[in-house]
């Protein structure tokens, strides 16, 4: 080994080490991060309670945080909460789960095949820039105001975004990769499996999460439409019957489950894709 | 061993190689030099069976290549490895696709990794390697299966020249140690000359080979910098003075496009 190479080492094991810090430095660290990633929301909630009662906005329509967290407890304790948002993520994780089973296959398909790519790339490309909701009056017509109509809308939002970058993930696998395989004579299942999957992993996800989002958005405008439960009928019969803190409560539990959701696929992400951490 | 005669290719109406003649005997370490846009790596391609030439004949111990296989191994300028998988599973990834038994290829994969002084590193994935360090690995990946032949695309050119000078150090050590015949591109005068027994120059587009040079240094462990001596210098000249002209061809050309 020549002294370079030492030096190479060296530098390698350095930086390594550096690279961990002690595990009490670290645990402080994150509580730091956690205190100051969450500042801001926090502050939103002071102006939130503070607002009403100062009398800056009218407390009939935007009333005190602390009321709105009093109706959801109310709508937590007397079930209504928790019923429609089953009712809610039943619906979501349905037409999620399916555009999923359905568009990664697809566009790992439609990806491969280069000559299939540019045809129905326009095309996919319309579809996906038509606002779904748009669709809703058709869904509606066509599949009544049930369960079915709702689940297919989700479906059909959360296609596209899955679709699209499973195709573009496909394409935009290093062609040096695909050089590499076709040198080792691998047979295309190989191939698939062992290159054009993992490398297609990671866009593949970032629909996924697109997708996660989409869910719940279309989801809850179509219970605004024509619902007997979920969160959208929540908020719109509170609405409605001028119940105006549990419709913020019912807007609040949206938004959780938004963000918890795309938690979850965050998480998810990083599991499957591990060795793409701190590449770039 | 391997036999090129009128080798040809063209693309649509341009042509990339016009008529190559090339023999190369087992065991032996040729690098191919030549301007920019001359057809090296077409020309790499056609021995990796990866393309098929327009006319012309490659022939491998007297049969004709006519696809990829093992017996051929690659080595890519920008390494070409699998991002995902860590460096042992790199070096496996070649095991796999030769059939090698699960439980001989870890073992088979570390000892190539050792072969190449990445002992230590096989659990690190490619972006936690440097440059010089990634090509270690690809180069392992191409020994571990065996093949006969080691084909290079300008494996150095995108390291910095120490790591470069160490690499070439190491290849040629590899060489010595498993007899593989390497067939080696690059554009660098100075690599040519250091890491070759016989030099192939070739013209600019269509790419021809202008002259081949053998190559004869003397003990390489009795001269302790190669580089500087008279030796080198002399057949630095030479395919220096064989490129000169290329190179001026090769520019006319560009700007011409």
């Amino acid at each position: 080994m020549t002294g370079l190479e030492v030096a190479e080492r060296l530098a390698h094991k350095e930086s390594a080490a550096a690279r961990q810090p002690l595990p009490v430095a670290r645990w402080l660290g994150g509580l730091r991060r956690i205190a100051f990633r969450s500042a801001a929301i926090l502050g939103l909630l002071a102006i939130w309670e503070a607002a009403p009662r100062l009398g800056l906005v009218d407390s009939t329509f935007l009333p005190p945080f602390s009321e709105v967290a009093v109706a959801w407890w109310q709508l937590l304790v007397d079930g209504q909460l928790l019923d429609n948002t089953l009712a809610s993520l039943g619906r979501s994780l349905t037409g999620f789960g399916l555009a999923v089973a359905v568009a990664v296959p697809l566009g790992l398909l439609i990806g491969w095949y280069k000559p299939v790519a540019e045809l129905l790339g326009p095309l996919l490309e319309v579809f996906r820039n038509t606002a779904a909701l748009a669709l809703l009056p058709v869904f509606v017509l066509l599949l009544g105001i049930g369960e079915t109509s709702k689940i297919s809308i989700v479906l059909y939002a959360c296609v596209w975004p899955i679709l699209l970058n499973t195709i573009s993930a496909v394409r935009t696998v290093d062609p040096t990769l695909l050089k590499l395989a076709r040198s080792l004579d691998l047979p295309p299942i190989c191939l698939f499996q062992k290159v054009i999957l993992p490398a297609a992993a990671p866009t593949v996800f970032t629909g996924v999460r697109l997708a996660g989002a989409v869910s719940i958005l279309v989801l809850v405008a179509a219970e605004m439409v024509g619902a007997k439960a979920g969160l959208g009928y929540l908020v719109n019969s509170a609405q409605f019957n001028f119940a105006i803190p549990q419709m913020y409560a019912g807007i609040v539990t949206i938004s959780a489950i938004g963000v918890g959701f795309n938690q979850l696929l965050v998480a998810l992400e990083r599991k499957f894709t591990s060795w793409r951490r701190e590449q770039a | 061993m391997i036999t090129l005669r009128g080798v040809t290719k063209d693309f649509g109406d341009f042509t990339a190689l016009a008529g190559i003649d090339l023999d190369v005997a087992a065991g032996e370490f040729v690098v191919l030099v030549g301007p920019s846009g001359c057809g090296k790596s077409t020309l790499l391609d056609l021995l990796a069976g990866l393309a098929q030439p327009t006319s012309g004949r490659l022939l491998l111990h007297g049969k004709p290549i006519d696809g990829p296989g093992l017996d051929r191994g690659i080595v890519f300028q920008q390494y070409a490895l699998l991002p995902w998988r860590t460096a042992l599973g790199n070096v496996e990834f070649g095991l796999e696709a030769t059939g090698v038994p699960r439980r001989q290829r870890a073992a088979q994969a570390r000892e190539f990794l050792d072969l190449v002084g990445l002992t230590g590193f096989e659990q690190r994935h490619p972006h936690e390697l440097s440059g010089g360090m990634r090509q270690r690995v690809a180069i392992a990946r191409s020994l571990a299966y065996d093949p006969e032949v080691l084909l290079m695309d300008e494996p150095f050119a995108a390291l910095d020249a120490q790591t470069r000078e160490s690499l070439q150090d190491e290849l040629l050590r590899i060489w010595e140690r498993t007899g593989k015949t390497i067939v080696f591109i690059t554009h660098s005068i100075d690599e040519a000359v250091y890491l070759g027994q016989q030099v192939a120059v070739l013209t600019s587009r269509p790419g021809r080979v202008k002259r081949s040079v053998r190559i004869d240094l003397g003990n390489r462990q009795e001269i302790r910098d190669l580089r500087s001596s008279p030796e080198f210098a002399r057949y630095r000249h030479e395919i220096w003075e064989l490129l000169h002209d290329e190179v001026a061809r090769a520019q006319r050309l560009e700007v011409a496009r």
